[in-house]
């Protein structure tokens, strides 16, 4: 490849061919200022702020989408170009609800950062504004088309790296609007509430559709029983909505917090991972035996679950039949547990933290309730729902001290905590399952073959006689390559972990918003937050999820043994094609 | 005059869509498709761009993209009789503003809408090229040159009369 | 690829024979226009009368045809009655009552109607006519004198000077190259003599021998297949088009649309012929490239070096060749009256390109508003692979090439490149950035050719003719034609093709005829939503690409608005940009926002609410908009805007500060009010009046009451008396 010389801000660098004027002016450590721009998805172009002048050339150039070319000479920061970026923003401003202060981004956006950091302080142009509805139609994901700037990321992301493409600009000109097709509601649509279209947003356009006035409600009334539950990837990611760096581990103090929120008990979702890959270990072991609906396609992920009945109905037979985690141990805190502590289930209220949307969507579903029609999971919060409530009570949760989880239902395996990255629900099933098939204590519990947070892994592993092939998929345009694949039929695949988020939980829907010097999507953002896990799984003893003395004991007292009729009735569940029919 | 609106498409257009599947591109031919049915149909429904996802296998929200960015494609019913006004140039220039005044008056309706008995509708247009015969109206498929606000009440009623007829 | 020639020949030749034993020859022939506009203005009924009668009159030598249009549009329908060995008559406005009358005095008795013919100038008829150039556009210093020349040799001779009509012509493109400058042109009718002459002297011989000895004068006829001269003998009379240099339109209004015959015999497909002979498509692209040929859509790219660039940045055997006939702007019709007069043109056009740059596949993006334009290019193509010149192996070269046709659907957008390729593609369009071009990465990635209608136009003629007879036209940087749709306050509305460089005052005052009666021109609009006013004090401008933009308009693609004193500039601007706006596919933040912020500035000052401030503002956004918009669209959206405050400030300031509308078009800055010495109290506007604020009793002055009256005008329409006053 050839270097390219040129001069930015009368500073000469060389980069290589087809780099962008962006991407040089980084290397010389110019920020140029962007909104629409995002590295991994597809160039957009529309947004106009990162522009620079090239001498020779009439008009400013977009830098994001430029290549350099020899002898350039760019201006980034000339009056010209400052003036028309702060003239952009205020554009973008002026057709922006004036409501920063109430709004859910406030503090944390980008649209406000940029106008401040490029000095809009008066508005120049203001005129008429539009006007829209807020969409609540889905428990998950929220729409206000009133404040979207349509910089297109959430088109993008739902359609580049989900493969789902439930969002798409309608209209045109200033009657733009981002939707699902013909404007229908969030909850009539394809849509797998992913929440990865939150994620990408550079302002509050889609929010999760937030719970947390339910759980003070819940909180402040002395007849009910509140418990909390915290999913594996919670911990990896919650400090960084206090100033820590990314893959800070902060399991404890999470508990704490939740104790100090006033929540009766705090147990762990771990718990219901570690019996999820007990009762799927037995399911995969049973289908490999009879050599019938195989591959086995994982369960854990919501997103992926409302996936599959909108695209792939024909494979719900393939799909496990275990709950969630999360669901898992809902049932068992309003069965056992309640049975237990001879607490009337209708007076507990589980409350879920996860760094899902799609959560939020799953604990709503019919399948997820009880005979008596109420709900197992009561209310979900995501991270960010969970942050935002220790700020507002004035916990300083960076310095509290680290409590234990509430006992049996906290006990976890380190099998348990690899379910928030992706390639950990398999590695987790491959320890069970290989210490199943060889009888024997595995020695060498690591799988790194599914490790990496690449899209997707296949991987074929010897166990015991056994060549088992497996794949794990996150992003659900994976999850169509690897389906599309097992459809063709050239191979025989036995086990397939499919997360709907690119990098798994860790990255999911919910999670806090990028800390300074991270983007969203950044994949370094979900390796940090995925060593974290690895590094408590490495530091806890027991690490296969079959031999947590508490699951031991739970199938002796309540459940059997795996695939009993009563861990059937209470931890499995079923799936139904679901319209509208997805295009795959 | 339009088909149930939750009908199945109608076989031809159905054939059309096979046809355009055999050839190279065929998502190509989605504008095409859509230009098809509301010939047929007056209008674009949910229900038949539903039926073309479903068999081109284009997403909805792709195709509801498309269909509300031209502004050809009609997403309600018309009138039995469209009116469109040009406001191109050349119209504009020689009164296209002040015949639309007087159709908006004389039919009770803005742009877009129907009248209430389902008789008109109210539509502008782009230039249809026919700028040297300024102002221009089309009443559905037929050309009105040089149309001034006071022929408006006659036009009208000429469709009225022809639909008696 | 020797088979191309004699499977031309024998094509020709088939047809030839065709036309020689359907006995056309010899024929009287009543020509009926029949474009959108002609029809539009009740061409089918003529028509249709025409039919009745000929077939009534049992005569078997009178053939009826249709063409398409010739671009009169303010006189249609027009038709044309040919009888051998006269001078062509065409009639105005013939309406069905008028057929009757044509029919029998002049298809069966012979004789022409003077007082309906076109543009009424024939208040008698002549013996002769005879078409003059006086051109100068060659440098010929006295082109303009040549027609006093003749007049006086006529009286020498003592020819009598009311049997000679004598008229300038603009460019005929016929003097070799060596005698540019130097010689005159002249061609006389019936006889359609085409005389060459240098001097006086010749001049005198040509007289003697042709007007006084009636005989051809050999020795300075000259025998030429030129380009236009089917043109020049059947509308060369006419001021209207005598002017006019029609290549691209050459056969529009002449030929019958619908038929390869008719194309065929006006040398169509002879340029493809030869160039499949040639085969040597590099040569093709070189010859584009010399002739200057620049894109007659908007941005003037050198279509030569476009077709170079295509085959030069990637070797991907997989190449596209397309039509853009999304003629979006409004106030232009030339692509469609292209399309619908002469589609074959466009055909053999695209062929040509698609051979020169080794593509296989073309496609026509055309206006879903024109369905006749559409169903005669369908038409076109059908009988194109019938005749083996579209599909596998055209005229047996072994070169394979098709053509289909893509609707638009309504976006002014799509006319940009980029965009148009979405829309062909079956998506939203919506521009992207560039690079990379539609020539690196086009249709499904491919590298794509991209020209417009009157661009590919232009192609078999370059071809026919050389680069070098092509580049004589026009001017240095900016060769050959430019077809203008002319519309607005001028008197013959209507398409013109002229060479490129001549004034605008030769298009709008001896083309166009000028202003209605009593108007005075204000201002010319040209480029569309993308140009700019041209304030009259201009007019003498040459109009090529160059000087265009140094005026702060652009040539676009062709639309020519006149704007007369009863025109607000402001009101102008606010149209375009409202236009624009509308049309701004919302892609990108300058002109999605901007346009819109722009816009309302304008709204306030039409309704006499701006501010000083306001014309700083509209020219910050405008500036902002252009500087960094995404694509074209955008980026030329505030030239109406800025031009306008250029030329026309002061009629800014007067909205604003005097909130007051000099050409009382806004609505809001006009007052109506009763001059009560005139009122007679006739009660009929108080009647009329839709919210019922004028007040008074029968007989009695009546009154306005301005807190309610919405400013409609209807009082001032209806009063007979001229009693109400507009300030």
């Amino acid at each position: 490849m050839k270097d390219i010389n040129l001069i930015i801000d009368d500073q000469p660098v060389v980069v290589a061919e087809n780099t962008t004027i962006l991407h040089a002016a980084e290397k010389l450590g110019i920020n140029i200022p962007r909104l629409c721009y995002h590295p991994d998805l597809s160039l957009e172009g529309a947004c106009r702020i990162c522009i620079v002048e090239v001498e020779g050339y009439r008009n400013f150039v977009p830098s994001c989408a430029t290549p350099v070319s020899e002898g350039m000479r760019i201006r980034t920061n000339s009056p010209e170009i400052r003036q028309a970026r702060r003239d952009l923003v205020e554009l973008i401003l002026d057709n922006h609800p004036r409501e920063c202060q109430i709004c859910e981004r406030d503090g944390n956006c980008e649209l406000q950062n940029l106008a401040y950091s490029l000095g809009v302080r008066e508005r120049l142009f203001e005129g008429r504004r539009k006007l829209y509805d807020i969409e609540k139609s889905s428990p998950a994901v929220i729409r206000d088309a009133e404040k979207c700037i349509l910089c297109r990321r959430c088109v993008r992301v739902c359609m580049e790296v989900q493969g789902v493409t439930n969002l798409s600009q309608l209209y045109r000109g200033v009657d733009t609007v981002v939707a699902p097709a013909y404007e229908q509601g969030m909850d009539e649509s394809v849509c797998i509430a992913c929440g990865q279209c939150i994620n990408v947003c550079p302002v509050a356009a889609f929010l999760e559709n937030s719970s947390t006035d339910e759980v003070w409600a819940a909180l402040a009334d002395s007849n009910k029983h509140v418990v909390a539950q915290i999913a594996p990837s919670i911990r990896a990611a919650i400090g960084e909505g206090f100033g820590l760096p990314p893959g800070t581990p902060m399991t404890g103090q999470t508990v704490t917090a939740l104790r100090r929120l006033g929540f009766d008990a705090v147990f762990d979702t771990n718990f219901g991972a570690d019996l999820t890959i007990v009762e799927e270990a037995h399911e995969l072991l049973k289908r490999l035996k009879t050599k019938e609906r195989l591959p086995l396609l994982t369960s854990c992920s919501s997103g992926w679950i409302k996936f599959m009945e909108h695209f792939y109905p024909e494979m719900i037979p393939y799909a496990s039949t275990c709950r969630s985690p999360m669901s898992m141990l809902s049932v068992l805190l309003k069965t056992y547990y309640a049975k237990r502590t001879g607490i009337d289930p209708q007076n507990i209220v589980v409350v879920s933290i996860m760094p899902c949307t799609a959560k939020k969507f799953e604990a709503e579903r019919r399948e997820h309730q009880s005979p008596d029609g109420y709900p197992y999971t009561d209310i979900v919060l995501t991270t960010r729902e969970f942050i935002w409530m220790v700020k507002s009570y004035g916990i300083d949760f960076a310095r509290l001290p680290e409590e234990d989880f509430d006992s049996p239902l906290g006990y976890s395996t380190g099998a348990a905590d690899l379910f928030g990255t992706t390639g950990g629900v398999m590695e987790a099933a491959l320890r069970t399952a290989a210490e199943k098939l060889t009888g024997k204590p595995l020695v060498d519990l690591e799988f790194t073959q599914v490790r990496e947070t690449r899209g997707l892994k296949e991987a074929s592993i010897e166990i015991a006689g056994h060549t088992l092939n497996v794949a794990v998929a996150n992003g659900l345009n994976n999850a169509k390559t690897i389906l599309e694949r097992v459809k063709k039929g050239d191979k025989t695949y036995h086990l397939i972990e499919l997360m709907a988020c690119p990098g798994g939980c860790i990255a999911g829907g919910g999670q806090p918003y990028p800390p300074d010097g991270h983007y969203v999507l950044d994949p370094e953002i979900a390796r940090l937050r995925a060593g974290a896990l690895y590094r408590i799984d490495e530091a806890k003893t027991v690490r296969v999820a079959h031999r947590n003395p508490f699951i031991e004991k739970l199938y002796k007292e309540f459940l059997e043994t795996p695939g009993s009729a009563v861990a059937h009735k209470l931890l499995h569940t079923t799936y139904l094609p679901r319209e509208p029919k997805g295009i795959k | 005059m339009h088909a149930d609106t939750a009908s199945r498409l109608d076989a031809d257009i159905l054939e059309f869509m096979d046809a355009c599947l055999q050839k190279e591109h065929p998502k190509s031919y989605l504008i095409a498709v859509l230009h098809k049915i509301q010939q047929r149909y007056g209008y674009l429904c949910q229900s038949h761009m539903d039926q073309v996802a479903q068999h081109m296998q284009i997403p909805t929200a792709i195709i509801s993209g498309v269909s509300t960015f031209y502004h050809f494609f009609r997403l309600q019913p018309r009138g039995k009789y469209s009116i469109s006004i040009c406001l191109g140039t050349a119209c504009f220039v020689k009164g296209a503003d002040k015949v639309l005044d007087a159709f908006r008056t004389e039919l009770g309706i803005e742009l877009g809408e129907t009248t209430p008995d389902g008789l008109f509708s109210l539509e502008s247009s782009r230039c249809l090229g026919v700028c040297a015969l300024a102002p221009v109206v089309t009443i559905n498929d037929k050309v009105y040159s040089k149309v001034n606000a006071k022929q408006v009440p006659e036009l009208i009623n000429t469709v009225k009369t022809e639909e008696r007829v | 690829m020797g088979p191309a020639l004699s499977s031309y020949e024998s094509l020709y030749r088939k047809f030839t024979q065709e036309f020689e034993t359907s006995g056309q020859k010899g024929k009287i022939i009543v020509q009926v226009g029949s474009a959108t506009c002609e029809k539009a203005a009740g061409s089918d009924l003529v028509r249709q009368e025409f039919a009745k009668l000929i077939q009534a009159s049992g005569r078997k030598d009178i053939l009826l045809k249709q063409t398409g249009c010739t671009g009169r549009c303010a006189r249609e329908p027009i038709v044309g009655v040919f009888i051998p060995g006269q001078i062509p008559i065409k009639y105005e406005s013939v309406t069905i009552h008028k057929v009757q009358e044509i029919f029998q005095q002049h298809v069966i008795g012979g004789k022409p109607i003077a007082s309906l013919v076109l543009d009424k100038k024939t208040e008698t008829l002549y013996s002769y006519v005879v078409t003059i150039c006086s051109s100068n556009r060659c440098g010929h210093e006295t082109a303009r004198d040549t027609q006093a020349l003749l007049k006086k040799c006529l009286a020498a001779h003592s020819v009598p000077i009311d049997a000679v009509r004598i008229f300038h012509s603009g460019c005929l493109g016929l003097c070799p190259k060596d005698k540019v400058g130097k010689q005159h042109v002249m061609m006389v009718l019936p006889e359609r003599a085409i005389y060459r002459f240098e001097s006086e002297q010749d001049l005198d011989e040509i007289v003697q021998s042709h007007f006084v000895n009636h005989r051809i004068d050999i020795k300075h006829q000259i025998h030429t297949d030129f380009i236009t001269e089917q043109f020049f003998s059947l509308y060369g009379d006419v001021a209207f088009f005598n002017k006019q240099t029609r290549l691209t339109l050459r056969n529009s209004g002449l030929i019958d649309p619908e038929s390869l015959q008719d194309y065929l015999l006006n040398k169509g497909y002879e340029a493809l012929a030869r160039v499949l002979v040639q085969n040597d498509p590099a040569a093709v692209r070189n010859e584009i490239l010399r002739s200057g040929l620049r894109g007659r859509g908007g941005g003037g790219f050198p279509t030569g070096q476009k077709w170079i660039n295509a085959v030069t940045y990637t070797d991907d055997p997989i190449r596209y060749v397309i039509c853009n006939a999304d003629e979006g702007d409004p106030g232009a019709f030339m692509d469609r009256s292209a399309l619908e007069g002469d589609p074959f043109i466009i055909l053999e056009g695209m062929t040509i390109g698609a051979f020169a740059i080794g593509a296989q596949m073309g496609y026509i993006y055309v206006r879903a508003e024109y369905p006749l334009a559409i169903e005669r290019l369908e038409k076109a193509i059908a009988t194109a692979h019938a005749n083996g010149l579209l599909g596998k192996n055209i005229l047996n070269s072994g070169f394979n090439f098709d053509i289909e046709i893509r609707l638009g659907a309504g976006a002014f957008v799509c006319g940009e490149e980029t965009a148009l390729i979405y829309s062909i593609e079956g998506k939203r369009g919506q521009p992207r950035i560039r690079p990379p071009y539609p020539t690196e990465s086009g249709l499904w990635g491919h590298p794509t050719v991209i020209n417009n209608v009157e661009t590919w136009a232009n192609v078999p003629t370059i071809l026919l003719y050389s680069a070098d007879w092509f580049s004589r036209i026009g001017t240095k940087k900016s060769r050959g034609t430019k077809v203008f749709a002319l519309a607005g306050k001028v008197k013959n509305t209507g398409l013109v093709e002229v060479p490129m460089g001549t004034t605008l005052r030769d298009i709008i005052f001896d083309i166009g005829g000028g202003l209605q009666e009593g108007r005075t021109l204000k201002a010319v609009q040209t480029g569309g939503p993308s140009g700019g006013c041209i304030p009259a004090g201009l007019i003498d401008t040459p109009v090529d690409y160059d000087t265009l933009a140094d005026i702060g308009s652009i040539m676009g693609s062709g639309g020519m608005i006149v704007l007369d004193d009863e025109d607000c500039m402001v009101a102008t601007a606010k149209f375009f940009l409202e236009f624009t706006q509308n049309e701004s596919c919302g892609k990108c933040v300058p002109c999605r926002e901007g346009t819109l912020r722009m816009l309302e500035i304008l709204e306030r000052i039409t309704e006499g609410k701006g501010e000083m401030a306001d014309l700083e503002k509209l020219r910050r956004l405008g500036k902002l908009i252009q500087k960094t918009s995404l694509c074209g669209l955008g980026q030329t959206a505030p030239n109406p805007v800025l031009s306008a405050l250029d030329n026309f400030q002061e009629e800014f300031l007067t909205h604003i500060r005097d909130k007051s509308c000099p050409a009382h078009k806004c609505a809001q800055l006009i007052t109506y009010e009763i001059d009560i010495d005139k009122c007679t109290g006739c009660t009929l506007c108080a009647r009329r009046c839709p919210v019922s604020c004028i007040a008074g009793a029968p007989r009695q002055p009546h009154v306005i009451d301005q807190s309610r009256c919405i400013k409609c005008g209807e009082c001032f329409n209806v009063c007979k008396f001229d009693a109400v006053l507009r300030v």
